[in-house]
């Protein structure tokens, strides 16, 4: 992989970015799907996803892939997350009542358990992550246009 | 009714519309998003009337919807009683007018859509204060509405409303910090957060010095958000820079959903009222009365002036409210309703106005009764109601309210809503006069009337305006007795609600 | 007692900040530590001495832990705190785009 030198920031901190932030990803989605079990849950483990992404493109500038996902991209998969959040809600009416757990509750302390509680983490996870990740597009593309002035 | 599923949807709907708006306005044609929206605002009106019909046809006086089957005090509970269906049918019905103007206002604008998406956000965050029964999610519902309020009057980014909006959005950041002590501190002393159960536990504890500090608090942080003199710096630069159907929301509908409902519903149902809560409301009733109206004679900006007339007639409000009495409080809901309709459609003709010539300075324009009838004889019939002239809805509500001060004795605040009156008649004139009436400029010979959308919501609410006095009549009377009773019966809004939830 | 008067402390520092200062991100960073303070009024309100933290994990007893509601409440507060400085951000960029400057005594066109 080429460092090119003109963007971004020097050369160590490229390399350790490329070691830990696949780690920094999957540590955040640990803390999403444990939700029930540890502290985090939806929003702690969103900011952790986004903020992994973010540090890609602090590191490597210009250069990161991840800069070229344009905001109409970011935008839909955030109303997505709200969506399935409020249709995880809805589920609760087949059980009798608004927001209501419907699904099986298995034994506690395992992961497979405590109903729709996971699949609402997820949705939030999708929803806060997706959503501080265009905030952060969002600032960077006003600054973009004003240096190219 | 043994579960009311239909107090959900007022919730439901408005995110349902928001977020799938959000997601497919940019694929589909401007026709599909247009009438996509005015379904939802009609099926959120349809529900409000059908939770009025069923309120009046059922036993007990309150409903109660446990969310997620939880019973309180362990769950979130939605309350539905004489005060929350009034509301909900105030909100919903100005928003459905105001939605079918903003059909064809807003082409004027960037991104329908992204409007759209807040405009119902702000819907739900609205409906969801009314109807909710718990005190934190109270105030997350305030928070949902005050965000979606800052970024929309920033909406068309010019450097005057994104100034106004950043004042806004910090002096509004600040009273919510308020009010998020004021529910820390009342959490810490009865260990609840449910609205009914703190209410009980609330009136078997000794009156020490938690209950006034709180309750100093939450003026504090309340009287922001609606408005009253101290506290009104941002209204004058807010809502004259938002665009005129977000002007009409805020104006309409905003300040009087999380400023004087909330205000009194904590007041009235969970603290408990004495004598010096409420002669410190009618204080700052009647000074925000007298001291907008005479900082509005000197405005020539027209949303400036319309904007500081806001802050006077929730000043009448606050004095209707203030007073304590059943005829008070009725003349002071009365004046909410009529305040609702005839403001927004005050508005919305500076909208119009604004769409046709582009201006919204006084001393530019003159003589538009001749090209633009509609806007021209609504705005006539607006601004009679709101000073005050039989037959209009106006004229009743500050009649009822005049009439319960001097019935309680407080002639003084009587001769001051009285002169209130008669100087907002008096800047209404000035509005005809130089709008109006007169010889038309030259270079407003080729402007035309607005478009059909525009025309037809400004009728519907001028209907409105005609016949709101006939809201008094002993037939329809008991949709504002049964708002009234809640306030009235005080604490014992927690029993009912408690009975409710068990069935 | 006195960590509820460190608090209120931290609250008179941040209202200072929004009042007096002129520059407007400062004012957007005093208004950050009001709503710390807050938070942590709030959490500090369900604490019990030598409580542990309200996790149920296997083996463990039930008893002895602080209150888990103020820190569910916290979590949703810090949130929508997240959200009003991030939209205040916004819009003091562009509040720079337009007047040029960030000084507040000199972003008066709105009088009267």
């Amino acid at each position: 992989m080429i460092d090119n030198p003109k963007t971004g920031m020097s050369l160590i901190v490229k390399t350790i970015t490329r070691l830990t932030v696949g780690l920094i990803l999957l540590f955040g989605i640990y803390i999403v799907l444990h939700g029930h079990l540890s502290p985090g849950g939806g929003f702690a483990g969103g900011v952790i996803i986004a903020l992994s992404l973010v540090h890609l493109i602090l590191a490597f500038g210009r250069d990161a892939k991840v800069s070229k996902i344009s905001m109409n991209l970011a935008s839909n998969l955030e109303s997505l997350g709200a969506l399935m959040f409020l249709s995880v809600a809805l589920l609760g009416f087949l059980g009798g009542s608004f927001f209501l757990n419907v699904f099986k509750k298995g034994a506690p302390f395992k992961l497979f358990s405590s109903g729709t509680i996971p699949f609402s983490n997820i949705a939030i996870s999708l929803k806060v992550g997706v959503g501080l990740f265009a905030i952060f597009l969002a600032l960077i593309i006003l600054e973009g246009t004003k240096r190219k002035k | 009714m043994k579960n009311p599923i239909f107090i959900t949807y007022f919730v439901i709907i408005p995110l349902f519309a928001a977020f799938s708006i959000a997601l497919i306005g940019k694929y589909v044609r401007r026709l599909y998003v247009d009438i996509a929206s005015s379904v939802f605002c009609f099926l959120l009106l349809f529900f409000s009337f059908y939770s009025v019909a069923v309120l009046r046809n059922s036993a007990n006086p309150a409903m109660v919807y446990n969310v997620g089957g939880w019973i309180p005090p362990f769950g979130i509970c939605m309350v539905l009683d004489g005060l929350s269906s009034f509301m909900l049918v105030t909100v919903n019905l100005v928003a459905f007018f105001i939605c079918i103007y903003s059909l064809s206002y807003m082409e004027k604008y960037t991104d329908k859509p992204k409007f759209f998406t807040l405009f119902f956000l702000m819907l739900a965050g609205m409906n969801g204060l009314i109807v909710t029964g718990d005190l934190f999610n109270l105030f997350v519902f305030l928070e949902i509405a005050s965000i979606a309020s800052y970024a929309l009057v920033a909406f068309g980014t010019e450097a005057e409303e994104l100034e106004a909006s950043f004042k806004y959005a910090i002096m509004g950041s600040v009273a919510s910090s308020f009010i998020f002590i004021g529910i820390a501190f009342l959490y810490g002393f009865t260990s609840t957060l449910n609205m009914a159960d703190m209410a009980r536990i609330l009136s078997t504890k000794a009156n020490i010095w938690v209950m006034p500090f709180v309750a100093v608090l939450f003026l504090m942080g309340f009287g922001l958000k609606a408005a009253l003199v101290p506290f009104h710096a941002w209204l004058p630069d807010a809502h004259p820079s938002a665009p005129a159907s977000i002007s009409a929301m805020l104006s309409g509908v905003l300040i009087k959903t999380l400023g004087v409902y909330a205000m009194i519903r904590i007041f009235f149902n969970i603290l408990g009222i004495t004598d010096i809560y409420l002669s410190a409301l009618m204080f700052l009733g009647g000074l925000s009365l007298i001291t907008a109206v005479i900082l509005a004679l000197s405005q020539w900006d027209l949303k400036r002036l319309l904007a500081y007339h806001s802050i006077s007639q929730i000043g009448y409000i606050f004095l209707g409210i203030g007073l304590g009495t059943p005829l008070g409080i009725l003349g002071g809901l009365f004046h909410l309703f009529n305040h609702s309709v005839f403001k927004s459609l005050l508005f919305l003709n500076s909208g119009a106005i604004d769409y046709a010539i582009n201006t919204r300075d006084l001393r530019e324009m003159s003589g538009l009764k001749q090209k633009m009838p509609v806007t021209a004889n609504t705005n006539l019939i607006a601004s009679m109601s709101i000073a005050g002239i039989p037959p209009f809805n106006g004229f009743f509500s500050k009649l009822i309210i005049i009439l319960a001060c001097i019935q309680k004795g407080f002639l003084g605040y009587a001769v001051i809503a009285v002169i209130g009156s008669l100087l907002t008649l008096s800047s209404f004139m000035k509005v005809q006069k130089y709008a109006f009436l007169g010889e038309l400029k030259e270079k407003y010979r080729h402007i035309k009337e607005v478009p059909l959308a525009m025309r037809l919501s400004m009728t519907g609410l001028a209907i409105i305006c005609i016949f709101g006095g006939l809201m008094l009549l002993s037939d329809v009377k008991f949709f504002l007795d049964s708002a009234v009773n809640v306030l009235l019966e005080g604490r014992n809004y927690a029993q009912a609600v408690l009975e409710a939830a068990l069935r | 007692m006195t960590l509820y008067f460190l608090c209120l402390i931290l609250f008179c520092i941040g209202l200072y900040g929004v009042l007096r200062k002129r520059n407007l991100v400062k004012i957007i960073v005093g208004l950050g530590i009001i709503e710390y303070s807050m938070n942590l009024f709030f959490v500090l309100l369900g604490y019990k001495m030598h409580g542990r933290a309200p996790i149920d994990a296997q083996n463990q007893d039930i008893l002895n832990m602080v209150d888990p509601i103020p820190q569910a409440l916290v979590l949703t507060s810090i949130v929508i705190g997240l959200g009003v400085t991030a939209l205040l951000i916004s819009i003091a960029i562009r509040i720079y785009d337009k007047y040029g400057t960030f000084d507040i005594t000199k972003i008066k066109r709105l009088k009267g």
